[in-house]
């Protein structure tokens, strides 16, 4: 059975209907991809699956006893409140010391525990927000945009480090990116949102459906093009390099 | 949302024209207003609205129809600055078990919630996602701080409630690296305020509540000075 499944959503947020008739179900173990414009409601999706947000009409089935590690685009953590990298981690529960270690070591921050989560840098903060989401031993893993203010081969880590993860913990993934090229090549499956579901399926498939292209357009500057870009290829300098333009 | 238990304490003194109104215990007119109040703020938060436009708004208008209730509650001789500014003498055994009472109780509250409160107050989604509902957390906060406010309108009164609320908390941040750290030093602070403020109003013959504040304003002065002048020493060293 699925670990989650959505039927017919629909959600208004102040009188616009930001969401409507999206259908989608998550498999244990897969990764899924959402991706769509700015505005096309995937961050609304994400918060009406973990329950922060009413759907208006439609349902949503938890399989039961679901774990969701949740990864939020951002989290403001309020300056009057101190809390250190360690003691974060051991929300919602407190976790064996070992644990703690494990889990920074994971992030690849072993030194790191008593430092204010203020101090983080941006790639530093996201790696500890994957790692608290991890402590949970999530059926589920849920990532809204978390590799917002990375760059390229900082977000690039951040998505190997969830194949790893997958691999690992046989956790199924649910994230929605604006990042085409490095997301695309690590999913199962993909979902092209914009107030409804445009089309689902494979990477590729998607890749070519009109539906997509419509949204993303294709050619050089197209994420179709970014989606061939094939990483760990030597970048010889005697031909031009078209993929460069589209980046 | 440090003027929310500001709001909330001005509700108390419209609690308490009620009470002396109605002829019921001052303790319950003020614990049923503040609870209002603060039930009120905590509903309206998170709509869309202005919130210290908002708290300012009901606090000081929730104060302003207190004062005018208890003025026309004839043949009742009532000593207002006793509410407002708190009358830590005039304590009587009773009211001592109801504090202690009441601390108790917030205390167990704030125990007993203390990890899914935290997980809330950091952010909603995340409490969310861990199968936490914010809103009762708020609610316990609210439940919380209504408590405080009605047990201590006595000691402190309505006017200074939230000085003791946001000062010692605020004096012990640059010294905390986690929240509990905060919570426990903020206490001793506010301790040694009240200790301290005691003293010196035996001493100078000043009003109480208000020589308390003072004191922890003090205590929050002397940190801030010690922890600009550590950064710098730390920067120039």
């Amino acid at each position: 059975m699925p670990l989650i499944e959505a039927q017919g959503l629909g959600v208004r947020l102040g009188g616009v209907e930001v969401l409507h008739d999206v259908s989608m179900t998550i498999e244990p173990g897969e990764i899924v991809t959402i991706v769509g414009p700015n505005g096309s409601g995937k961050s609304t999706l994400l918060r009406t699956l973990i329950g922060a947000q009413q759907p208006t009409r439609g349902r949503i089935t938890r399989a039961p006893g679901l774990r969701i590690g949740y990864v939020p685009q951002r989290l403001h953590i309020d300056p009057t409140l101190p809390m250190s990298v360690a003691r974060f981690l051991n929300l919602p529960r407190r976790r064996p010391a070992a644990a703690l270690r494990a889990a920074l070591d994971g992030a690849g921050l072993p030194d790191l525990g008593q430092r204010q989560m203020a101090d983080l840098s941006g790639g530093q903060f996201q790696r500890v927000l994957l790692a608290r989401a991890l402590l949970e031993q999530p059926d589920l893993l849920i990532l809204d945009e978390a590799t917002q203010g990375l760059d390229q081969p900082g977000s690039a880590a951040f998505y190997r480090r969830i194949e790893e993860v997958r691999q690992e913990m046989g956790c199924a993934v649910l994230m929605v990116s604006h990042e085409l090229h490095v997301v695309m090549s690590a999913s199962d499956r993909v979902i092209c949102l914009n107030g409804h579901v445009c089309c689902e399926g494979r990477p590729e498939i998607v890749a070519q459906a009109k539906e997509y292209r419509a949204l993303f357009g294709t050619g050089t500057h197209g994420a179709l093009a970014l989606y061939r870009h094939e990483h760990g290829h030597s970048h010889d300098h005697d031909h031009p390099q078209p993929h460069e333009a589209a980046e | 949302m440090a003027y929310f238990g500001d709001a909330t304490a001005h509700a108390a003194i419209l609690g308490v024209a009620l009470a002396l109104g109605f002829s019921v215990s001052v303790f319950a007119g003020a614990l049923v207003m503040s609870l209002v109040m603060a039930t009120a703020v905590s509903t309206l938060s998170g709509r869309g609205f202005a919130m210290d436009t908002m708290l300012g708004v009901m606090a000081h208008s929730a104060l302003a129809f207190g004062l005018v209730g208890v003025s026309f509650l004839s043949g009742v001789r009532l000593d207002l600055m006793a509410y407002l500014f708190g009358d830590i003498l005039a304590v009587s055994r009773a009211d001592l078990a109801v504090i202690w009472g009441g601390a108790a109780l917030v205390l167990a509250l704030l125990l007993w919630r203390w990890q899914a409160l935290l997980t809330a107050t950091l952010s909603p989604d995340l409490a969310h996602a861990s199968g936490i509902d914010p809103r009762r957390e708020q609610m316990v906060l609210t439940l919380a701080l209504a408590l405080v406010v009605a047990v201590a309108i006595k000691v402190v009164g309505v006017l200074l409630i939230a000085a003791l609320l946001i000062v010692p908390a605020a004096a012990a941040r640059p010294l905390s690296t986690t929240p509990e750290r905060m919570a426990v030093i903020a206490t001793l602070i506010a301790a040694a305020s009240a200790l301290g403020g005691l003293g010196a109003s035996f001493r100078l013959d000043t009003p109480t509540g208000p020589t308390i504040v003072c004191v922890a304003a003090l205590i929050f002065a002397g940190v801030m000075a010690g922890s600009v002048l550590t950064k710098i020493v730390r920067n120039n060293g």
